[in-house]
């Protein structure tokens, strides 16, 4: 079986704030992680290879610095890395996210792709089901069990709101896992020194043949307007007072209110 | 209003045919033309190198609201049940609709012609419906296929639906086939009303800031939104409108659903549905403390929720947690209890009608969202809020 796995390097956002004057980022100093979902894709990759031998590849597209996130995941024990970098494909939204993807993909044939849910930085979960569909593959997302891998069918189980799908596709296939898929293995000995030498593949825009009005600003159909830090709510009232007078208060609004 | 082409001043230089998301300019004779799909988007105004394309308010072909153009909902039904997201979504498409002067469609796949009914009801003028017995489960790329489909035929500007697990895990295919924007979880939706585009508010980096996006240049301009965040319309029992029955003759699958299973008790479920939630986090310390909460929780009739926190402590189980990785909630009333209000909770909660927190440290986050603010012990106030609610209750 061959398996890739789609991966992000994400700054850790529970430290993102933005500058209330300037309604810019402040990233300094924020540390940059493996999309935490995409922890659970890459120990997924490993474990079908486990099951059904094959490789395992782990993809990002991303600027030079994402290869440490590449070789971290090749001390896990993914076979190959391979790094989409270039200036052109600066400001994609997810649609041209994951045409380059794709494109990229379809270059290295695959059986099985793997993504997270969803990328902590922008939230979307939208470039998974993108690159299936740009594939012309079927896609099963939040998988939360494997029940059975054969060559040529699998079943899961998909996590929904009110309890689980069990799901067989045909392959190849497009899967997004969540986090109670598997607990991702900490890298071993023999992973580090494999990841010090191994050779991180780049490939650009044109070795990938990726027009350059699907890709980039250009290729992306949405874009940024402005961005803005969360309000605080407007009709705030502070309880004054003893505990009793606090509770006395709030009882007599919220009766006002017909909360009750 | 609608948009002409001068004949005299046009050059024939075809710049103006790749500026129109809906394919609307043709060639004819050498010179532009705009035919029936033109959406008056004004797209194509600033690109004419001569000057040839106008907007003029002349109604010699004005087009007619309706088919075409408008906004669509993609109403989701559960079981054959129309999801409460549906209705929430005609809300908002209702007033954007108005403000378009446009149409407002809804889709719904599976289910009968009741339920869409239902959806006239609520607000629709339209009801797109598709009954074929391949819809009556979700279906990744069934769905998605009759849904680009119907918008490649009907052309609406925008497309609404709900981000719910299905809604997230098929819209953007639909998208990646009609190669246009979509932009997730958005929990405000308006339109610009310089350009007339859709003006979207969304969540980013775990809610620490908030971004605008927009889609210029192409159609449908496409929206999840989040459950709970959209007020409904009015519920209208002698409204009218038209159900277009659609049919889906050669759309197949390459994945099955073999069975559905539902795990998730009455307690978890009711919490979406619920009008009161009294929540807790780690400062409830514990069992002793949610016990405390699961008791003023029955005086108020309401269900209990809880932070990551709590959840990671072992305190309540996970389907219990509201926020970024658990459930969104939008009751009546949120009562908050011990939770410092982190954003990754509070984008869970936000939209809560009215916010009460209770918390030790007058500094916590948590305050900045709540509406009445309690500076103190939860482990005095709970029991204080439960024994005068039973008071006032005669319990
Ligand atoms: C990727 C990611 C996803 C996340 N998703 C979620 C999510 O979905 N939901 C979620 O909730 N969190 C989520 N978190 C975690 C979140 O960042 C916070 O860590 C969590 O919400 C904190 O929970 P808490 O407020 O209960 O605990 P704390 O932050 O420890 O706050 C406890 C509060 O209780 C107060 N307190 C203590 N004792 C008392 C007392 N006796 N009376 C009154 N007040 C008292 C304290 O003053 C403090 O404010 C996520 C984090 C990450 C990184
Ligand atoms: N730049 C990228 N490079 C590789 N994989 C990506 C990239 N962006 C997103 N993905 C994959 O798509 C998933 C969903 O991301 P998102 O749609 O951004 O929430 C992630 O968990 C990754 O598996």
């Amino acid at each position: 079986m061959k398996t890739i796995v789609c991966i992000k390097q994400v700054p850790d956002t529970a430290e993102v704030r933005i500058n209330p004057e300037t309604n810019t980022l402040i990233r300094d100093g924020v540390p940059s992680i493996i999309n935490p979902y995409d922890m659970h894709a890459i120990e997924a990759g490993l474990y079908i290879k486990e099951k059904t031998g094959g490789s395992v590849t782990v993809l990002t597209m991303g600027p030079p610095q994402a290869e440490t996130a590449l070789r971290y995941a090749i001390s896990m024990g993914v076979d190959d890395a391979v790094l989409l970098t270039d200036r052109a494909f600066a400001g994609s939204d997810t649609c041209a996210t994951a045409y380059i993807l794709s494109k990229a993909i379809e270059q290295l044939g695959v059986d099985i792709i793997i993504c997270g849910k969803q990328a902590i930085d922008g939230d979307t979960a939208q470039v998974s089901p993108e690159i299936a569909e740009f594939l012309d593959i079927p896609h099963i997302a939040y998988i939360r069990k494997f029940d059975d891998i054969k060559n040529d069918r699998i079943v899961v189980q998909r996590l929904m709101d009110e309890g689980y799908d069990l799901v067989e596709s045909s392959l190849p296939v497009l899967l997004t896992v969540v986090r109670e898929l598997n607990d991702p293995r900490m890298p071993s000995l023999k992973g580090k020194i494999a990841a010090k030498k191994a050779e991180v593949k780049k490939m650009s825009a044109s070795d990938i043949g990726a027009g350059e009005d699907d890709i980039g600003l250009k290729g992306s159909p949405t874009q940024v307007r402005n961005i803005f830090a969360p309000g605080t709510t407007k009709d705030r009232k502070i309880l004054e007072g003893a505990a009793e007078e606090q509770v006395d208060l709030l009882l007599k609004e919220l009766t006002e209110l017909k909360c009750l | 209003m609608f948009i002409r082409i001068q004949k005299d001043k046009c050059s024939g230089c075809e710049t103006c045919i790749d500026s129109c998301p809906y394919d609307a300019i043709v060639m004819k004779d050498g010179k532009a033309e705009i035919n029936e799909l033109c959406q008056i988007c004004s797209a194509c105004l600033s690109v004419c190198p001569e000057g040839a394309i106008t907007e003029t308010e002349e109604n010699s072909d004005k087009k007619e609201k309706g088919q075409g153009a408008g906004v669509w909902v993609f109403a989701e039904q559960r079981d054959g049940r129309l999801a409460d997201v549906s209705l929430e979504l005609l809300g908002v498409g209702g007033m954007l609709a108005e403000k378009r002067g446009a149409e407002l469609s809804a889709v719904l796949f599976g289910s009968t012609e009741k339920e869409a009914d239902e959806l006239i009801k609520w607000g629709a003028d339209r009801v797109y419906h598709c009954s074929a017995e391949i819809f009556s489960r979700f279906n990744d790329e069934a769905y998605s296929r009759l849904l680009s489909d119907l918008i490649r035929q009907y052309r609406p500007e925008i497309v609404l639906a709900g981000a719910t697990p299905a809604g997230r895990s098929f819209i953007p295919r639909v998208a990646a086939r009609l190669r246009t924007g979509l932009t997730a979880d958005c929990t405000s939706l308006d339109i610009d009303s310089e350009t007339g585009n859709l003006l979207q508010v969304r969540p980013a980096f775990g809610g620490n800031i908030m971004a605008a996006i927009l889609c210029p240049h192409t159609r449908p301009q496409m929206a999840t939104v989040r459950p709970r965040v959209m007020k409904r319309s009015e519920y209208d029992s002698g409204r009218k409108g038209a159900i277009i029955k659609v049919t889906a003759d050669n759309i197949t699958s390459r994945t099955n659903v073999i069975e559905t299973v539902k795990e998730v008790s009455g307690a978890a479920l009711n919490l979406q549905e619920a009008n009161i939630i009294v929540a807790g986090g780690r400062g409830t310390d514990g069992q002793k403390g949610f016990d405390l909460l699961f008791e003023l929780a029955g005086v108020l009739n309401a269900s209990v929720a809880a932070s990551r926190a709590a959840v990671d402590e072992g305190w309540i189980p996970y389907r219990h947690q509201v926020g970024q990785t658990g459930k969104t909630v939008g009751p009546k009333l949120y009562i908050a209890c011990g939770i410092s209000g982190a954003v990754q909770h509070l984008v869970g909660m936000q939209s809560s009608d009215i916010i009460v927190a209770i918390n030790k440290n007058p500094d916590a986050p948590i305050f900045n969202v709540a509406n009445y603010c309690i500076s103190g012990d939860l482990f005095e106030i709970v029991p204080m809020l439960t024994k005068k609610l039973k008071e006032v209750k005669g319990l």
